[in-house]
């Protein structure tokens, strides 16, 4: 199939599917569904930042009239686990409890209290006594491998590296003699960058209510991205068998990977399965800023090597990254900084990576958009930059010499995978010429990178101009499983069933595109059920950019099965050969005698009349690579010389993701990436008092982009074809949230002609520095 | 205490507390498009319009709307005839995991009510209460950019009063 396929159904902007439910406001989302009679559930998160608990006492609360149940860690079994929602083997350390007698964080959940109402529930939380032995918290993440404070000393947990030096997690890989490479260059850089701690924020917090079905079996309905990992997870906890667990996923409002973490279902399950009653929790925004997941916040240093042309010899990138109170993602995380960001440099004859993951007393880091590649990204296009600077050259073209192009490769894909090995790939789509190309042009760079910066001041105030390339991945080779069934029905339409997640991204959409096309009807014909753990077919779930190529690949195989079924059925009624027919017009053909038959016709006498069956499949899906989309971006801002304020104006991306499957859609997630990823930039970084308490988590204090502050977003899709994805596609919801940190921080140098290497960059040190300040 | 509301057209009385907000009475009587998103005000998922106005519902007690007359996004349209404004974020695709959508399609519609025509950067500014994490906004303000170009054409809008 070549790229000047004529699709029908795929690259066409069809209508969400689940969107008309969406604008009429109809009851979709985990909360809304929630029965009425729940207990209302809610959580006693400690004040200290680290604490051991001497003793709880609920005997006040326990007592009382309307509170069903109030559990603390005496009344559960010890079971250490990880809250990441990942495939099993599981990459995190298992570090955590469901109810735990220490605390690592304030916010950690100390008891759990079940109510007839919420006035009861919060009463009930005031009346529970906890005696503490406080602890020194450890706060610094640079300070964290001196190991004066330990927080991970419970003899329980397992994988952790090294527990006495608070690392949860350390990686190493070298090719070739980088330091020798390194020294022997005539152009050397050698910066260090740092992420900070922002956070996902999903407009819909984390949300779950649980009941007991008809057969007393536990049903679970959650506002996750991981379904299966759920149920898994719930199984270790409660000590369940998973077939008596149903975890199902209604519409979300968001997760970004914050509900990658199976972080308050055990909660709600916990409850139900003690009183047997249908329970609910909804976090707060508070406890959703600080309770569930963030990003981890990492010093990225970057060593590179190059000649007096630009050319790169060598590169080196060290990650100190700060997994908070629990390791969750925090070896995967950490990999991806290096793995999903070196190969695009893959003219180098040496590189290194390396990672310490460390624990500190602060909220728990976990999956977030990206997932390590920001912060690599950061610190990596940012050392390029500086190269340019050092060569008085443009940063634009330094890079693009240096990147990767179609047909090669990189050592680092066969060696780095998430958490383990990964697979050998050789870049069979990559367009990433043509996006810079494109976007250089749709953004003026030339022009504006001679008639902004320093020198051209108008009104008190300069703008500046900045690039960043970026690569991600599509989803875990050989690690990601998705299956999906198809049935048919008698009036020619299909029943989708995938374990897929759609957490708003589309993806119930662009699977139902690929089947539609597939079989040659229209989109409406295909009705898709998604992500419930009883009724649809296995799937890792909505992470690591999976779900086009990986569950679209699941849903591709499964279509080709069921047409295969559809013309074998057909032969049958036709008597006639296989080869003879073909589907169209949701019928099908036989292009010699000239007869046909309409799916409704076929699906109809296959029930009733003719050699009776249902016709569906079930097929499934492991990638053996993980096709990379590519990316060029541009960013322009302004910068008041008297304040130190800085406005985006306009930042423009250009995107290789293969075929888009939905256009429309697929633009959209390269627009809310670079939203998220301008909102780091600017100002987005939870922020913690000397003792750990959190400074601003609420949505009034930790700010995020409204719609009319953030200048102009353009985003465009070059297309390629990747062989290996379903109708050519591959991945896109992540990529966008790369590149706009580190764009911020070049634009800001051809501003100002000051380097900052830290985020968010705030006006007060932006005017410090223009005033000559060390900051 | 008891109040009166009119919901959605629909008289009736409530009984509520005297420290209630209209969010939570609207949730618990059964009215779910009313998001509760921020617990304080700031990201505008629980507009609803309060006597044709649009207002945060979090920030509203349930007793200080008595006697008035509120609207939710169940009120707005249904299956078989959608608002202009549903109609427009359906057309533009506008709406990704759709939180936020109850919240700006009311402020939309109070919009509509309230101006003849906006500009883009006019309607930036007056939607800014409404956040939304996923779509980076620029289809959404292109969606309300065409609801006030279609209407300077001449096409009516044909809500229903």
């Amino acid at each position: 199939m070549s790229a000047n396929h004529d699709f029908k159904v795929v690259k066409h902007s069809n209508e969400k599917v689940d969107l008309k439910s969406l604008v009429l406001g109809k009851p979709v989302f985990t909360d809304d569904m929630a029965p009425a009679n729940a207990l209302v559930v809610k959580l006693l998160r400690s004040p200290h930042a680290h604490a051991r608990i001497r003793s709880i006492d609920c005997s006040l609360a326990r007592e009382m009239d309307d509170v069903e149940c109030v559990l603390t860690h005496e009344d559960l079994p010890r079971i250490p686990f990880t809250r990441a929602g990942q495939g099993a083997p599981e990459p995190s350390p298992y570090d955590a409890f469901l109810l735990d007698k220490k605390v690592r964080f304030v916010g950690d959940v100390v008891a759990v209290v079940a109510a007839r109402d919420e006035k009861a529930a919060n009463r009930a939380l005031k009346k529970i006594q906890v005696d503490y032995e406080v602890l020194e918290p450890l706060l610094d993440f640079r300070k964290a491998m001196e190991g004066n404070v330990v927080l991970h000393d419970e003899k329980e947990a397992e994988n952790v590296f090294d527990p006495t030096k608070n690392i949860a997690a350390h990686y190493t890989m070298e090719i070739g003699e980088t330091d020798r490479l390194i020294e022997e260059s005539e152009v050397k850089v050698d910066v260090t960058y740092y992420y900070p701690k922002s956070q996902q924020v999903p407009l819909e917090p984390h949300a779950a209510f649980a009941y007991l079905d008809e057969k007393s079996r536990l049903v679970v309905v959650s506002s996750t991205q991981v379904p299966f990992h759920a149920r898994r997870i719930l199984s270790r906890i409660l000590q369940l068998p998973p077939g008596k667990i149903r975890v199902i996923k209604p519409r979300i409002g968001g997760g970004f990977g914050a509900k990658q973490g199976v972080i308050i279902e055990g909660y709600v399950a916990a409850v139900t399965w003690k009183t047997g009653k249908p329970a609910r929790l909804v976090l707060s925004r508070e406890e959703s800023l600080i309770g569930t997941y963030t990003r981890h916040d990492t010093d990225v240093r970057v060593r590179l090597g190059a000649d007096k042309t630009g050319k790169l010899n060598a590169l080196d990138m060290y990650v100190l990254s700060n997994t908070g109170a629990y390791g969750d993602h925090a070896l995967t995380v950490a990999m991806v900084c290096g793995s999903k960001t070196l190969p695009l440099y893959n003219k180098v004859q040496a590189v290194r990576f390396s990672t310490d993951v460390v624990y500190t007393n602060l909220p728990n880091a976990g999956a977030y958009r990206g997932y390590g590649a920001p912060q690599g990204l950061l610190a990596l296009d940012g050392a390029l930059d500086e190269l340019a600077q050092k060569l008085d050259m443009d940063p634009l073209y330094i890079k693009e010499r240096n990147s990767i192009r179609e047909k090669e490769s990189s050592p680092i894909f066969q060696i780095m995978g998430e958490g383990r090995e990964g697979v050998e790939q050789i870049v069979q789509s990559c367009k990433l010429d043509d996006c810079i190309a494109q976007g250089k042009e749709l953004f003026g760079w030339q022009v504006k990178r001679e008639q902004f910066g320093l020198a051209h001041p108008k009104d008190g105030k300069v703008r500046g101009v900045g690039c960043a390339l970026a690569m991600q991945g599509s989803g875990i080779p050989k690690v990601d499983m998705a299956s999906a069934t198809i049935k048919m029905n008698d009036d020619g339409s299909f029943n989708l069933l995938v374990g897929a997640t759609d957490l708003g991204t589309g993806s119930d959409t662009v699977l139902s595109q690929i089947a539609a096309e597939m079989l040659q009807v229209p989109l409406e014909m295909v009705h898709i059920y998604s992500s419930d753990t009883d009724t649809t077919p296995f799937d890792v779930g909505a992470y690591a950019s999976s779900t086009t190529y990986v569950s679209g690949n699941a849903v591709w195989k499964t279509a080709k099965k069921v047409k295969e079924h559809i013309l074998q059925a057909a032969a049958e009624l036709f008597d006639c050969d296989v080869a003879q027919l073909h589907i169209q017009d949701q019928g099908v053909h036989n292009s010699s005698t000239g007869e046909s038959i309409s799916y409704a016709q076929l699906c109809t006498q296959l029930f009733y009349t003719f050699n009776q069956r249902q016709i569906a499949a079930t097929e499934s899906f492991v990638g053996d690579e993980s096709p990379m989309p590519f990316m060029a971006s541009f960013m322009e801002i302004e910068v008041d010389l008297r304040t130190g304020e800085v406005h985006p104006v306009e930042t423009v991306s250009v995107v290789d993701c293969g075929t888009p499957i939905n256009p429309k859609l697929a633009l959209g997630q390269v627009e809310g990436a670079t939203l998220q990823g301008l909102g780091t930039a600017f100002f987005e970084e939870l922020t913690f008092d000397s003792r750990g308490k959190p400074t601003n988590a609420s949505l009034f204090r930790y700010k995020i982009f409204d719609r009319a502050s953030y200048g102009k977003i353009t985003a465009r899709l070059v297309e390629s074809y990747e062989p290996t994805g379903p109708f050519g596609a591959k991945s896109v919801s992540e990529i966008g949230i790369d590149t706009p940190t580190v764009a911020l921080l070049n634009a800001l140098f051809h501003a100002t002609g000051i380097r900052f290497r830290s985020l968010p960059v705030r006006p007060e040190t932006i005017l410090k520095a223009l005033k000559g300040e060390n900051v | 205490m008891k109040i009166r509301l009119t919901i959605n057209g629909t008289p009736g009385e409530f009984d509520v507390e005297p420290g209630m907000i209209l969010l939570d009475l609207l949730r618990a009587s059964g009215f779910k498009s009313v998001k509760k998103g921020c617990d304080g005000a700031s990201c505008g998922s629980c507009t609803v319009l309060m006597d044709g106005r649009a207002v945060l519902s979090c920030g509203i007690l349930a007793a200080h709307a008595n006697g008035c007359a509120i609207q939710t996004l169940e009120g707005l349209g249904s299956d078989l005839q959608l608002d202009p404004v549903q109609k427009a974020f359906l057309d533009g695709n506008a709406f990704q995991c759709g939180f936020c959508a109850p919240g700006l399609i009311m402020s939309t519609r109070e919009l509509l009510d309230r101006y003849d025509s906006l500009s883009r950067e006019q309607i930036r500014k007056h939607l800014s209460g409404n956040l939304c994490r996923c779509t980076g906004y620029e289809a959404q303000i292109s969606a309300v950019e065409k609801l006030f170009e279609q209407r300077k054409g001449g096409v009516q809008d044909v809500r229903e009063p």
